[in-house]
């Protein structure tokens, strides 16, 4: 240790504020507050955790993928793994806290993807930034957390306003989800989507119509499939009827409200409507009640085929739906079974209204067997001499076989009678058989005689007679012409019984004159008949 | 190296970090100025255990929000997208990027975390009056003063990057939360490790050879 110099300079002394020590511990409080503070924020900030489950997860990413809502991200998803059964996918995504009154249980979500079909294309901006997840919110009450996502988005998001109608038609056509829906023309709905009957008998389809084009559909609205070009040949001429350009390649489906009909309200949200083929189709006055009818015609079905029209002198009730034939093994009879869908209802039959479901029936019964009662027989006509296609035709055939209906029977039968070219040929048949039972011989030698009759007659009597007759006539005739004269000169005006006839009519009209003052009188008093002319001597 | 010596304090003196003057202090004070250049003249820093944790502390908190909120926030036509620096660790890692994201790794989140283990270590040596390894926690100590303001680097990376990714319909980077806290580490850090007086070390090793001898 080196010696310290033995006089060392000391320091100055400097009057200083005592410092607190304690004013340190400030930065680890605030940094904890701060902390805290945003560790709080973080928490509260933190949104409900839903579950979406989707069929692929196919370009989706945990902490990447976005939820969007109108293209406001509201969640995010956090993690992506296979469900239990490894059959689906379940997402787990972390919403924004405001959604919490969002989700609720129709709440819908699904995978937004770049998606291009015949009507639309959609979702090319995912082509760039990659699948998002689309959001719609629904309207109910309850909150929900689990959610299955939908495979397709929906064509139509609930904050458009309009109403959902539901269409059953027999096939899909070339419909699909997007196609669109027109009104005189105006696009203004949409297919939002399209399910197959459980039963497979039907196809229901889901149709969305905007608002304000929603109020024109009204229960007795018609659609039809407006598909492609409708190319047809009448006395006036041709005529082709579309929609637009956009239905001819894509195909769409129109309505129209019959203008004659009666003027309704507009139809219920998911009112029921039947899809018909064309125009025509919808526009028939629609098939109330069908019911299924079995004829048996014993002559050549050629040229009839399912749905072939039946028609009502002319008016179409139906149509036909199958054609079989049939030959006795015993007889070796044929006959062709026919069954046909009838509306009785078509041939304008005013039932009571309005009919009960119970009395219809009761109703159908006593109309059919009343026309069948006055002659009415189905009866296989030539439709069209070109092509030799038939139709089933019920007329009044007076001259018909007395029939009655079996009600017994499933389907019921109703009565024919043979077509036009077989009455025909059985008529000329029982004409030929008449003339040939004609006794041409007998009525030869019957001739003979009355001539050889005739030959014997005294023509020369009868002349002298004739003559004597007509003598005696023509002195009746001046008889008669004597008698009208002196008639004549009788009822002439300046006769004596004209001037009589007249001073009598005079008299009699005093008469009554005098009758009436005297009415009139006893009218206005008629105690006078009891007490006599009282107000007179006053 | 842990030869006992006379120190200043020992000795009752006081000598200036400005200018190497060795004075002694007016009676009953324990600071004073330096008579040749006017520097602040201490025995050993005020309160320097108590200040040192407060900073430690301070960055210990800060530590854990640092790590856990988002550094930077990217948008561009995927959609926006926030990492934290561990994600961007897991980000870079690659067959060929491995480097970088070592680097990450090492200068934002082992560096910072080792000098607050490391300070805290020192601190609590210091209190405990413990005399073993007194060499190597010096050299420790050097080693966190020098490593201290390097640790910026992740702050400069990502403000210029924020600057300078601005191509605003395709892509733009925004600083994130995280990154504030993360600067306040690092700054807390460095003040931790200027409060502590190193001297306390050999303070403690002197007082316990005293105490055994």
């Amino acid at each position: 240790m080196p010696e310290l110099p033995p006089s060392l300079p000391e320091s100055r002394v400097v009057a200083r504020g005592r410092t607190r020590p304690s004013l340190v511990w400030v930065i680890p409080i605030v940094a904890a507050l701060v902390g805290g503070w945003v560790a709080l924020t973080r928490i509260l900030d933190r949104g409900p955790t839903i579950t979406i489950v989707f069929h692929s997860a196919e370009g989706l990413a945990a902490g990447k993928t976005a939820i969007q809502y109108n293209g406001v991200e509201v969640g995010r998803i956090t993690a992506v793994r296979l469900s239990e059964d490894h059959r689906t996918v379940v997402l787990s995504a972390q919403m924004a806290p405001e959604t919490e009154d969002l989700l609720v249980a129709d709440t819908h979500f699904w995978v937004v993807r770049p998606r291009i079909s015949g009507a639309n294309v959609s979702g090319l901006g995912t082509l760039i930034s990659g699948a998002y997840i689309g959001m719609e919110i629904g309207h109910a009450a309850a909150a929900r957390r689990e959610f299955v996502g939908l495979e397709t988005p929906p064509v139509v998001t609930s904050d458009v306003a309009g109403r959902y109608f539901v269409l059953k038609a027999p096939n899909l056509g070339s419909l699909d989800t997007g196609t669109p829906l027109f009104f005189r023309r105006l696009q203004v709905g949409e297919v939002a989507s399209y399910a197959l009957d459980s039963d497979g008998a039907a196809l229901t389809i889901k149709v969305f119509v905007k608002a304000p084009y929603d109020q024109y559909v009204t229960p007795n609205t018609r659609f039809w499939q407006a598909s492609g070009i409708d190319v047809s040949l009448t006395a006036a001429g041709m005529s082709v009827q579309t929609q637009s350009l956009l239905s001819i390649l894509i195909g769409g489906i129109a309505f129209e409200t019959p203008a004659h009909g009666p003027l309704l309200a507009a139809a219920e949200a998911e009112a029921v409507f039947q899809l018909y083929d064309n125009r025509a189709a919808a526009f028939l006055r629609p098939a109330a009640d069908p019911q299924t009818y079995l004829l048996l015609f014993s002559d050549s079905v050629r040229g009839l085929a399912p749905g072939a029209p039946v028609e009502f002198r002319g008016i179409p009730i139906g149509e036909v739906l199958s054609v079989h034939g049939e030959v006795d093994p015993r007889t070796f009879q044929f006959s062709a079974p026919v069954l046909v869908r009838l509306d009785a209802q078509r041939l304008g039959v005013k039932v009571v209204d309005p009919p009960s479901a119970g009395a219809l029936p009761a109703l159908r019964r006593t109309l059919i067997d009343n026309l069948v009662a006055h002659g009415v027989r189905a009866q296989l006509r030539t439709g069209n001499l070109l092509t030799g296609a038939m139709f089933v035709a019920f007329d009044f055939a007076p001259d018909a076989p007395p029939a009655t209906v079996d009600w017994a029977s499933e389907p019921v039968r109703l009565p024919t009678i043979p077509g036009q070219m077989e009455a025909l040929e059985a008529r000329v048949i029982s004409i030929i058989g008449k003339l040939d039972q004609i006794p041409y011989q007998a009525i030869g030698d019957d001739l003979q005689g009355l001539l050889s009759k005739l030959e014997a007659v005294p023509y020369q009597d009868i002349g002298a007679d004739l003559r004597q007759a007509i003598a005696g006539f023509d002195a009746t005739l001046a008889d008669a012409r004597t008698t009208l004269d002196n008639t004549n000169a009788m009822v002439a005006p300046d006769s004596v019984l004209g001037a009589q006839l007249e001073a009598t009519l005079q008299e009699v009209s005093r008469a009554a004159r005098g009758l009436r003052v005297l009415a009139d009188y006893l009218e206005r008093h008629p105690e006078a008949l009891i007490r006599g002319k009282t107000g007179e001597a006053k | 190296m842990s030869a006992a010596g006379a120190s200043a304090l020992a000795l009752g003196l006081q000598g200036c970090e400005g200018c190497g003057l060795l004075s002694r202090p007016a009676p009953n004070r324990a600071e004073g100025r330096c008579p040749r250049c006017d520097t602040t003249l201490e025995f050993r820093k005020p309160h320097s255990l108590q200040r040192t944790w407060a900073y430690l502390i301070a960055a210990a908190i800060c530590y854990v929000p640092a790590n856990l909120l988002p550094v930077l926030t990217t948008t561009t036509a995927r959609g926006v997208e926030s990492d934290t620096i561990l994600q961007g660790v897991v980000l870079l890692w690659s067959p060929t990027g491995w480097p970088l994201s070592l680097i990450v790794l090492v200068a934002s989140i082992m560096i910072p975390s080792a000098k607050i283990l490391a300070l805290a270590y020192l601190l609590i040596g210091v209190q405990r009056r413990a005399a073993a390894n007194d060499a190597q926690r010096v050299r420790l100590y050097r080693s966190v003063r020098f490593v201290g303001r390097w640790s910026m680097v992740d702050v400069y990376v990502d403000t210029f990057t924020a600057a300078l990714v601005q191509l605003q319909p395709l892509m733009s980077v925004q600083p994130g939360p995280g990154l504030l806290f993360f600067a306040a580490v690092v700054v807390l850090t460095m003040l931790a490790a200027e409060s502590f007086d190193p001297r306390l070390i050999w303070d403690a090793a002197d007082r316990s050879e005293v105490r055994h001898a």
